[in-house]
């Protein structure tokens, strides 16, 4: 299948090797990706921080650079949380109608990574090889905005050699929200607390999601307190195999 | 005063909000600098954290245990869309039912007439003391400071209200408003301020339970006035209803002589048949209970039995301003079941003072700047991390995430109307959106990041960011940019092929 991959701005800015794990996990399965370069951001952070008039252009950008593909796949839950339900209320509220009915038909086209996988692909074991003690945070977005369900956690099971431990009070938020985690910093900084001891409390090496941004909110709380405890993403978990392992970035 | 009739609902696109000055649904401070404090608090964070954990599981339970709750939950979402829809015509309906069966209907257009209305219906009956079951509204209006002011003392008999009232203190919870102290500080408050308690007072549940019932059945005995609220009025029959749990409510709904009622126009419910959809979903959701224990129901004037004298005050104070709010409207659906507040993680570390008004929690950081004008409550809608656990929850399935996400625009766009030069984060936001219109700036953009490697030092991750960043690294080490963009790594492994359709 031909596959549009929308990168995101935060992974392809700032972590290029989620959507590098992406294409080759998706290559590796016999999918041809392509990477439109004209793409740029969903415009989430713009909407929830209330600049809708900002996120305009970004919405019709989203719909005219993936428009000719049959399957568009984000390595992020909130961004295509936002593309589905975000789009087409933007587009109309500044009245324009005919780009909310193509980002409604586009959103029906737009998926999560383990969506594309198990749904549309029909895959769970995608044959991947991680020997690591693992705990996996489900991020809201993807529980609440895309109703994701286990799909991650199906991906996960199948893997070889991997140590899955279940996240205590996993389905509660991190505390990231976009800026969020700057206008109410100490809010969030509470909420990060408890959710860094839970993901201590597992003794994972590595806590795993499917969205960057979170990542890089409990990323950063748990290398700030030098607990040893890494994250890595969903799709760099997928993308290694026995043979092939993929390195996982410090 | 105005008493001539419903509001011109729907009409006036400019209806005034809830006006300054009287009340309690606007805060002193901002949320942050509110939560900040909050936060402080370890043993405030311990009894909140507790009480919403215990709550949150049995809500659950009891929730798991009905088939068709998800039928229930879009049941009562429809009826509540339904009766917004004919607000007018059902409120006129009441008012003749009401006034049919021998009650008196006032309508208040704001806190200051409804205070005024209960104040002269109080004095006309010569007392100077009302028992008052637990109400949201008459706490959003701030009855009982009025009360005081007009020389009448207000006695709240709900024992968390109780526990509030004597600690001067203000409700932090709706369903709970002392969810924020613990038995010890209760002790510590009855002993302090409760005439004639026991000295020998320990803080055993049953004996703090028994001081407060010595204490108030002396007030129920007597008081001859009694003031309500009403979790719903049905337009049909003009009967009015509260539910409660400790039964202190119906004493003081049936041993008064006068009975004045104070409800929020969107209270109401079309036929008595609703009833069984939200008396289902109200327990439940709230108290994690399958029924409440006290449910009363009481229509207009029976001679000989009961209050001899029946007030509903109907209350507007900025309900027909949020029913101008299409996406905004939804918070009138709310039954006041708490449900959403429980399962916050932002008001389980902040608690409810960190709202500043009456109405705290997701529901709170909606309902309060749609009554008052966002402008007025500007922080409240950005108090969320749009994690969605309130949406899930809600019995009437008020798309909380999605209207805290359309105040917050409406605030964006109102700030900019009224400003002539922008500030810092409308210049960021713009320049943001400017940047990523157009693939060839951004990618410059991603270019210009990467002298950000600096910040790191020798090390893989960032420390310490400068103003406004530095809000992200006072907590969390930042991610240190990469050598190569994905964009670039695409272009110069693969040629540049972008790929079109
Ligand atoms: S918004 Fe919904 S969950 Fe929250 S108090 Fe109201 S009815 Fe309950």
């Amino acid at each position: 299948m031909r596959i549009a991959l929308f990168a995101t701005c935060l992974a392809d800015t700032m972590f290029p090797d989620v959507a590098k794990a992406t294409v080759r996990l998706l290559e590796r399965l016999g999918h041809e990706v392509v990477f439109p370069l004209e793409q740029t951001c969903c415009g989430q952070m713009h909407v929830n921080t209330g600049y809708q008039r900002e996120a305009l252009p970004l919405v019709r950008r989203y719909v005219d650079v993936f428009e000719p593909f049959d399957a568009i796949v984000a390595p992020s839950g909130s961004c295509v949380g936002s593309i589905r339900h975000q789009h087409a209320t933007v587009a109309r509220n500044f009245g324009d109608d005919a780009v909310a009915e193509r980002a409604e038909a586009l959103a029906a086209r737009s998926f999560e990574l383990s969506e594309l996988l198990v749904d549309v692909l029909g895959v769970v074991d995608v044959d991947a090889h991680f020997p690591h003690r693992v705990t996996y945070h489900p991020t809201c977005h993807s529980l609440r905005m895309l109703r994701v369900g286990d799909r991650p956690l199906q991906l996960l099971r199948a893997v070889a050699g991997i140590d899955l431990v279940e996240l205590p009070a996993a389905d509660e938020c991190c505390g990231f929200g976009g800026t969020f985690a700057m206008k109410n910093a100490d809010t969030s900084t509470a909420m990060l607390a408890d959710k860094m001891h839970n993901v201590l409390a597992t003794h994972a090496e590595f806590c795993s999601a499917s969205d960057s941004s979170c990542l890089m909110h409990i990323g950063g709380g748990l290398s700030r307190l030098r607990t040893g405890v890494r994250t890595v993403h969903l799709a760099q978990i997928l993308a290694g195999t026995e043979n092939q392992p993929w390195e996982v970035p410090a | 005063m105005n008493e001539s009739g419903p509001f011109h609902l729907g009409e006036d696109p400019m209806t005034p909000p809830a006006p300054r000055g009287v009340g309690h649904l606007r805060g002193d401070e901002s949320f942050q600098t509110a939560a900040r404090l909050a936060l402080a608090n370890s043993q405030l964070r311990r009894n909140i954290g507790k009480a919403t954990g215990t709550i949150r599981a049995k809500r659950a339970d009891v929730v798991g245990e009905v088939d068709d709750w998800e039928e229930l939950r879009e049941a009562g979402r429809a009826l509540k869309a339904s009766t917004m829809a004919r607000l007018p015509e059902l409120l006129t309906q009441l008012e003749d039912q009401v006034t049919a069966a021998g009650g008196t209907v006032h309508w208040a257009r704001d806190a200051v007439e409804a205070n005024t209305i209960v104040a002269d219906v109080v004095r006309a009956t010569g007392s100077d003391e009302v028992v008052k079951v637990k109400s949201m509204a008459t706490q959003e209006i701030g009855l009982n400071e009025a009360l005081a002011d007009a020389g009448i003392t207000a006695i709240e008999t709900d024992l968390a209200e109780l526990i509030v009232q004597l600690g001067d203190d203000a409700p932090s919870h709706i369903l709970v408003p002392a969810i924020h102290r613990n038995r010890a500080e209760i002790r510590e408050i009855f002993l302090r301020k409760m005439p004639g308690v026991d000295a020998d007072l320990t803080d055993e549940p049953r004996r703090l339970a028994m001081a407060a019932r010595a204490h108030l059945r002396r007030k129920f005995l007597s008081a001859r006035v009694g003031v309500s609220g009403a979790n719903f009025a049905v337009a049909e029959t003009g009967t009015l209803s509260v539910v409660e749990s400790e039964g202190n409510g119906r004493m003081c709904l049936t041993l008064p002589e006068t009975l004045i009622t104070v409800m929020g126009i969107e209270k109401l419910v079309p036929t008595w048949q609703d009833l069984e959809v939200f008396l289902q979903l109200l327990p439940r959701s709230s108290t994690g209970e399958r029924m409440n224990p006290y449910t009363s129901m009481w229509t207009g004037v029976h001679p000989g039995d009961g209050p001899q004298e029946v007030h509903l005050v109907l209350l507007d104070n900025g309900r027909t301003a949020a029913l101008a709010d299409e996406v905004g409207r939804q918070a009138l659906h709310c039954i006041r079941c708490s449900a959403c507040l429980n399962v916050c993680p932002v008001y389980e570390r902040t608690g409810g003072h960190a709202y500043g008004s009456v109405y705290p929690g997701p529901i709170g950081a909606i309902l309060s700047p749609l009554l008052t004008g966002v402008e007025d409550n500007a922080s409240l809608p950005f108090a969320s991390s749009l994690c969605g656990a309130c949406y899930d929850v809600c019995p009437v399935k008020i798309n909380i995430p999605e209207v805290l996400v359309h105040l917050r625009a409406r605030h964006v766009e109102e700030r900019r109307a009224t400003r002539i030069v922008p500030n810092a984060e409308e210049l960021a936001m713009a320049a943001a959106g400017w940047v990523m219109a157009d693939p060839r700036r951004y990618a410059a953009a991603q270019r210009a990041a990467r002298p950000g490697r600096i910040l790191a030092g020798g090390r893989d991750r960032i420390r310490a960011l400068p103003p406004p960043l530095s809000a992200w690294t006072a907590s969390r080490d930042a991610p240190k940019p990469p050598t190569e963009t994905f964009r670039d790594w695409w272009v110069r492994t693969r040629g540049g092929a972008g790929g079109t359709a």
